[in-house]
């Protein structure tokens, strides 16, 4: 017998292995992308509908709502839509783990040598990601919509996509952790996605909204996602006072009007709390 | 020793990891068991574990010896996969010690699953991404040197013979190809325990020896522990040591050649008009056996000189003879008093149709 022979791994220092550990949310993170760039036709639908919502939203409600100052309804929920394409792609890129879980992928990593959290992060930056390559790829529709759009303005937009993708996804890695089966996480998903994408601004103005839903839209993170999106290209707009009065796109609080930096930092709260619950529910996961 | 153009790889690597390996072993002070010679590749003492009422394993106590090939056969449900997704990290026994390549798997499971290479029965590979792109995964999540990634894919892939493979999807493989391509990722990490569960599940004959082929040449060539789980007979004759459990105890250890001595030097198998009077008549006669499915099993010291008086014995017409060395079959229906299944079934069809027409009646 050979048992002088057997070939032993020379295990690194665990203390040295935070290298090991980045390398491992890199590939999760690159395994993500491979996938997203081959599978078109999830690139083609992610696209597809917000283009139907732009459509049916904005030609749709813009004759119905009018023009303020040259400024119209699709001019509006433009950015929404473009939210609306980062937080599904988000939500649905996190699916992908009850996915691997069916297909046994997710078993793989489970049972390496390496630490949840690396996974959980790993995941969450991939999702990110691809869910800001969708959402940006909505702004070649700008000139459709007669938004215009400045290097600045795009910049801005990819920073805030970053933020609520990472959030969203974070969130969406949470609840895949704790779900086995994919009926349920669809489940889930519209009870949440929808109410959430709803009760963002995404799709029309907060102002003048029944109390209680009111403290809805209020405890939506998306809704502080949406409004610094919108200010954001709403900054390279020509609107009059009168336009800005019409189609409002910062969120009130208790009567103040919140500055884009609390909004950010509200998200940006909300992205380290997913995050967490995330690694939690990754490393409980079985 | 047949050394294939893989072998001679394996054996190339093999060398370089004792080298290291000698290289640490330099040091004295480094006292850690892991690869100490001599010291079991798995250690298990009075392992249960209990699902509410439901003893899964009961109390089971088994050593396996590095560079042994150790089957654990049952029937389904009999306790196979809890015992070994507690062997491989993945579930906390209720109690008991389990011990894998020098660590334990309850208080160091990272340790562990370092040193082990698992192949589960269901596919754990990412059809989206080539061949190669999976071993980069594995390679990273184990915690392979970048500077030797390259090589040991290589190697791995040549074993299996896949090189060609290497940049195709592996949702266009068969399911044969993706099954090597689980044992070479499995080895990528160079494990000193190699896991697997049910490998040959689902794939046709003639990859099914291909893949022991692989397997058997990686024990002889690179010294690694071999343990699965099967419910195929003729998988368990590659063991060098089988054990044998139902429900979720071990019922016989042995090698298959020991096994299947133990029962008799031979075995007779009788058709008769009566099994049931006939067997009956047998045991009168101090004679060991088994009723089967088609008909009656006698285990005799030499089959062919006691015919006669088996026959005389029966006492019923008898319609078949039929002498023949005892099978692992034959082990398995003495242990349990079952017939073990392809299907994995431990119930015999012809049982479960009984007890269902049994309660129509």
């Amino acid at each position: 017998m050979s048992v002088d022979a057997t070939p032993v791994l020379l295990p690194p220092a665990p203390e040295a292995d935070i290298l090991g550990e980045v390398r491992t949310a890199r590939m999760v993170w690159q395994r993500e992308l491979i996938r997203f760039v081959r599978t078109r036709t999830r690139i083609l639908t992610g696209f597809i509908q917000p283009i139907l919502f732009l459509l049916v939203l904005g030609y749709g409600m813009s004759g119905l709502v009018g023009e303020t100052a040259g400024f119209d309804f699709k001019k509006f929920v433009f950015p929404g839509i473009v939210a609306m394409s980062v937080v599904t792609t988000a939500i649905f890129s996190a699916i992908s783990i009850v996915w691997d879980r069916e297909f046994g992928f997710l078993r793989e990593m489970l049972v390496a040598p390496t630490s949840r959290a690396s996974i959980a992060i790993g995941k969450t930056a991939g999702g990110a990601t691809v869910a800001v390559l969708q959402g940006t790829l909505m702004l070649v529709l700008a000139p459709l919509v007669g938004v215009h759009l400045t290097v600045g303005v795009v910049l801005g937009v990819i920073g805030i996509e970053l933020l609520m993708a990472i959030a969203l996804t974070a969130f969406g890695v949470f609840v895949a952790s704790r779900i086995e089966k994919m009926e349920s996480f669809q489940v889930v998903m519209q009870l949440v996605l929808f109410p959430m994408l709803f009760l963002s601004g995404a799709l029309f103005p907060l102002n003048g909204l029944p109390g209680w839903l009111n403290v809805l839209t209020h405890l939506n993170p998306l809704t502080y996602a949406v409004a610094p999106l919108r200010q954001v290209v709403f900054s390279a707009q020509n609107m009059p006072a009168a336009a800005q009065a019409r189609f409002p796109s910062h969120v009130e609080l208790f009567g103040h009007v919140l500055p884009i930096g609390l909004d950010l930092a509200i998200v940006a709260a909300f992205a380290v709390l997913f995050v967490a619950l995330a690694v939690r529910g990754l490393s409980r996961t079985r | 020793m047949g050394r294939g153009p893989g072998g001679l790889r394996l054996g190339r690597m093999a060398a370089i990891e004792q080298a290291e390996q000698t290289e640490t072993g330099a040091a004295p002070a480094t006292a850690a068991p892991a690869g100490g010679a001599g010291a079991p590749a798995i250690e298990v003492h009075d392992l249960v574990k209990r699902f509410g009422d439901f003893a899964a394993v009961d109390d089971i106590s088994f050593a396996v010896e590095g560079g042994e090939v150790f089957a654990f056969l049952g029937p389904n449900g009999a306790g196979k996969s809890t015992t070994i997704s507690m062997l491989c990290t993945l579930l906390a026994p209720t109690s008991g010690r389990i011990s894998v390549a020098g660590h334990d798997v309850v208080t160091e499971p990272k340790e562990v699953r370092r040193r082990i290479g698992l192949v589960f029965q269901e596919s754990t590979l990412d059809d989206q991404l080539t061949a190669e792109e999976n071993l980069r995964f594995h390679a990273v999540l184990y915690r392979v040197p970048s500077e030797e990634v390259e090589a040991r894919i290589d190697r791995v892939l040549a074993l299996v013979d896949l090189s060609d493979r290497r940049k195709d999807l592996v949702s266009e493989f068969s399911g044969g190809m993706a099954r090597r391509l689980e044992i070479a990722r499995a080895l990528l990490h160079v494990p000193r325990v190699l896991f697997l569960d049910e490998p040959t599940v689902g794939l046709d004959p003639q990859t099914r020896a291909l893949m022991w082929e692989d397997v058997l040449r990686l024990r002889d060539e690179a010294g690694i522990t071999v343990f699965l789980t099967t419910h195929y007979m003729d998988e368990a004759e590659y063991a060098d040591r089988i054990a044998i459990i139902d429900h979720g105890r071990i019922v016989a250890l042995d090698s298959p050649a020991a096994l299947k001595a133990a029962i008799g030097a031979d075995a007779v198998d009788l058709r008769t008009a009566d099994d049931e009077a006939a067997a009956t008549a047998l045991r009168a006669h101090g004679y060991r056996l088994e009723i089967g499915e088609d008909g009656i099993e006698v285990f005799v010291a030499n089959g062919e000189d006691e015919v006669p008086a088996l026959i005389e014995a029966v006492g019923v017409p008898v319609s078949h003879v039929h002498v023949h060395r005892p099978t692992l079959d034959d082990v398995f229906l003495h242990y349990t008093g079952r017939e073990i299944r392809e299907e994995g079934g431990g119930e015999r069809p012809s049982a479960m149709m009984r007890a269902r027409m049994g309660g129509r009646r």
